[in-house]
């Protein structure tokens, strides 16, 4: 009887790699290119950017609330960083005699800004406790109109130390899947090894009993906030990077639904309280599957989003009713 | 009604996987009868109750009622057949008005309209015929839960049911509003409805049941009328074992003020508060439902904005305008609402053990640690959970009161705030709590104790605050603790003078 019970057990709560290497083998058999190194590089460095926005964005929702501004501030971050990286020579400059920065500078310009852009509305969710959905629907607004006021033109013509994350390839290696790589490694490690990770938890599965332990509820929302605008200035850079420009109006657009489907379908609840990083990564596996073996199978745009919106929403019924017995 | 009895459910089990929950338990409830099931916490009551009215399906088992084998699958048809519940937690939509809520659902209609008229004079008839003081136009949210409760029976009543189950009804309800009560149920009972009651009070369970099931660990144990009956064997029964001495005070030498208060204020919530604490000792807060006690320890908590006076430890005035603070000052607060501020139920036994205690454990966290500590808690306080790594809501709540007992001990406070710590716990765990307590202050730390359940509170405290509406109205010491003078002062509008006492 215990063999049985455990491996039921470990069905359940390995169920998502188990439906990802479910979609592998369809998709090997239907495409044996699919599972080929080299389309394997393609499709984690296509997805590293959403995937890194969804290491963000399941603080966000662990803490029962949701970050709707990183699309948009990924693209804020993406075209000022890149006006800082343009040739000084350069007649169509945004910033005529600026550039270019030295690249880390820039970096941690870029970071920098993610961080404060973050904090600003994590400060005004945490302090004045209206729901995040609209604090961050607000600042997607206000992101995506910031960036088409500093410039009204894709900004190019990037230096190359810039674009080296973003583009580069260190042995056949795309650099940008290594950057994946350390943000995964990052998130995990606050998730699971400090304090804070543990105080979101709390947070999202009951605030009041986090505040009458000792946690400070508003200090760490901030840093929810300003984490998750921090993966989304990483995210911009390495989209501007890969490009070679960044677009004001369309650097980083929806990529916060992507993101937040990538962190849902790994099992981060909404109603907070439940996140493992594993499952988002899963999760991020699982719709990169799709896109790209959708699109080497020549499935129509529109057919894989439906795909994936089934996949979403099925993903967190089964999710309820997993929660729902366990209770 | 011919047949003896209306409800008859025998050899009920319920399987959870990995836990029998309920053994071929049975149940034989008498028409018009208060029939209370006794147990303590884990031993089987809410989930019988819930196979009865559909929300678990029995693994195995009959239920008969009304001469008719039923299996409800939800509590809808439970309802439409006569069995209703009212739960422990309430659960209204407090935006709405009172009629509303009382026919949600089954709104009157007119045609595709909902009939306000009818659904407003439906509800004041169902209130008159009950003799309740409830405005139907009121909204649900703003009534006290007294109040909601009553609204809960109204609606059991206006679906005609035959069965009416209660779940610690009283918990929450003043002396006035306990009385009320009961007079409903007597009205229940002329009805010829049969109540089953649950609770853990003796005196209560004694003036109203007719007959008393006992149930442990899962297992039917007996049924008796309850004049056959007192309250030590109901607690041999319920235990399985003799607890002698509920109430295990030991008098222990009281320090030096560790815990100064002066003229406290917070809002209209609490008025002009002053005491002092003692190492080594316990002192009480006594009063009535709504007397502010709650509200003042929050203040100083810091869950509640302090608006006047000033609090000294060790003679320092220190300034406390969060639970951080508090807690950095050694104070912990064990608090009344388990669910609502206490635990977090999704996370495990341990992650709510060292809560409280995060700051302690390095950077990386030192899990190792964190799994030590909280072992160590579970084995002190005797906690009954399968792992440390199981959800806490999976627990009982004796059990998830003794994880939340562990955290606040994990931070070796000076001063411990315990607010109604036994609060719909069961005999043994409760008993435990009692000797726990005690054994803190032996050890040098000062307790402060609410508690509404008058035993409980005079049988610890070496000193009791009284409260009324706000304002502290006596300081009472342990040589005259009477009920009739607590209660006295719990009613006063008189505001205490140090000087003239």
């Amino acid at each position: 009887m215990n063999k049985t019970f455990d491996s039921k057990k470990f069905i359940s709560q390995n169920f998502i790699w188990l439906v990802l290497l479910m979609l592998v083998i369809i998709m090997s058999i239907a495409q044996p290119n699919f599972f080929s190194v080299n389309n394997m590089l393609t499709l984690l460095s296509g997805e590293a950017v959403k995937g890194i926005m969804a290491f963000g964005v399941m603080f966000a929702i662990l803490s029962k609330g949701i970050d709707l501004t990183i699309g948009s501030s990924a693209g804020l971050v993406a075209c000022i960083t890149a006006a800082l990286v343009q040739p000084a020579d350069y007649a169509n400059a945004v910033l005529p005699g600026v550039g270019p920065l030295p690249a880390p500078l820039v970096f941690l310009i870029g970071l920098a800004l993610g961080a404060a852009i973050g904090a600003v509305y994590g400060a005004i969710i945490a302090y004045t406790k209206i729901p995040p959905f609209i604090a961050t629907l607000g600042g997607q607004l206000i992101c995506r109109a910031a960036a088409k006021i500093f410039t009204n033109r894709p900004v190019s013509n990037l230096s190359d130390s810039f674009r080296y994350p973003g583009s580069a390839k260190i042995a056949g290696f795309p650099v940008i899947v290594i950057v994946f790589i350390i943000m995964f490694t990052i998130a995990a490690f606050l998730l699971t090894q400090t304090r804070f990770g543990k105080n979101v938890y709390a947070i999202g599965g009951n605030d009041q009993a986090a505040r009458v332990a000792g946690i400070n509820v508003e200090k760490n929302l901030i840093l929810v906030y300003t984490w998750c605008s921090i993966c989304a200035a990483v995210g911009g850079m390495l989209l501007a990077g890969r490009a070679g420009s960044a677009d004001p109006a369309n650097s980083g657009l929806n990529y916060e639904l992507d993101a937040i489907a990538a962190a849902t379908v790994g099992g981060t609840s909404h109603t907070g309280g439940i996140c493992r990083v594993s499952g988002v990564l899963a999760g991020i596996l699982i719709l990169g599957v799709i896109n790209n073996g959708l699109v080497m199978l020549k499935v129509d745009d529109n057919m894989t989003n439906i795909v994936k919106g089934l996949i979403i929403v099925g993903s967190v019924v089964l999710d309820m009713r997993k929660n729902a017995k366990r209770a | 009604m011919s047949q003896e009895y209306i409800l008859e459910m025998s050899d009920i089990t319920k399987e959870f996987p990995g836990v029998r929950a309920l053994k071929g338990v049975q149940l034989r409830v008498r028409p018009g009868s208060v029939h209370t099931l006794m147990g303590e916490n884990g031993a089987g009551k809410s989930t019988l109750m819930k196979c009865l009215i559909g929300i678990h399906a029995p693994t195995s088992g009959k239920i008969v009622f009304e001469g008719r084998e039923v299996h409800f699958r939800n509590t809808l048809e439970a309802l439409n057949a006569g069995i209703s519940m009212i739960h422990q937690e309430l659960s209204p939509v407090p935006e709405r008005c009172v009629s509303e809520n009382l026919w949600l659902g089954r709104l009157p209609r007119h045609g595709l309209m909902v009939d306000h008229k009818k659904m407003r004079a439906d509800s004041v008839a169902l209130f008159q015929k009950l003799g309740l003081d409830v405005d139907p136009d009121a909204k649900m949210g703003d009534l006290s839960v007294a109040k909601m409760q009553m609204v809960e029976i109204a609606k059991a009543v206006s679906y005609d049911s035959k069965i009416v189950i209660m779940d610690e009804p009283t918990s929450a309800l003043t002396e006035t509003e306990v009385e009320h009560l009961f007079r409903i149920i007597a009205e229940l009972k002329e009805k010829n409805v049969a109540v089953i009651y649950i609770s853990h009070k003796m005196d209560e369970i004694f003036r109203i049941s007719d007959d008393i099931t006992v149930y442990r660990d899962g297992e039917f144990i007996m049924t008796d009328r309850a004049e056959n009956l007192d309250v030590d064997r109901l607690i041999a029964l319920m235990v399985g074992r003799e607890v002698t001495d509920m109430f295990p005070k030991i008098q222990c030498p009281i320090g030096d003020t560790v815990l100064k208060v002066e003229h406290l204020s917070s809002g209209r919530a609490v008025k002009d508060v002053s005491f002092e604490l003692h190492r080594g000792e316990i002192l009480g807060f006594a009063g009535l439902v709504g007397a502010g006690r709650t509200e003042t320890v929050e203040t100083l908590f810091g869950m509640r904005p302090k608006t006047g006076g000033k609090i000294y430890k060790d003679g320092k005035e220190i300034h406390i305008s969060s639970p951080e603070q508090a807690i950095s000052h050694k104070i912990g607060l064990l608090t009344e609402d388990r669910r609502g501020n206490g635990i977090v139920g999704l996370l495990s036994v341990r992650d709510n053990t060292v809560l409280a205690h995060l700051k302690h454990y390095g950077f990386p966290l030192k899990h190792h640690r964190m799994r030590e500590d909280t072992e160590e808690y579970i084995k002190k306080l005797n906690t009954k959970t399968p792992t440390v790594d199981t959800p806490v809501k999976n627990l009982s709540g004796g059990n998830q009161q003794k994880v939340l007992v562990g955290r606040w001990l994990l931070t070796n406070p000076d001063i411990l705030i315990v607010d109604e710590p036994t609060r719909g716990i069961d005999v043994g765990a409760k008993s435990e709590i009692h000797s726990l307590i005690t054994r803190l202050a032996g050890e040098g730390k000062a307790i402060i104790l609410i508690s509404s359940e008058m035993p409980e509170v005079m049988g610890m405290s070496d000193r009791i605050v009284v409260m009324h509406e706000g304002v502290m109205t006596a300081v009472v010491d342990r040589e005259d603790f009477s009920s009739e003078l607590i209660l006295k002062y719990a009613t006063s509008e008189e505001p205490y003078h140090a000087a003239s006492h």
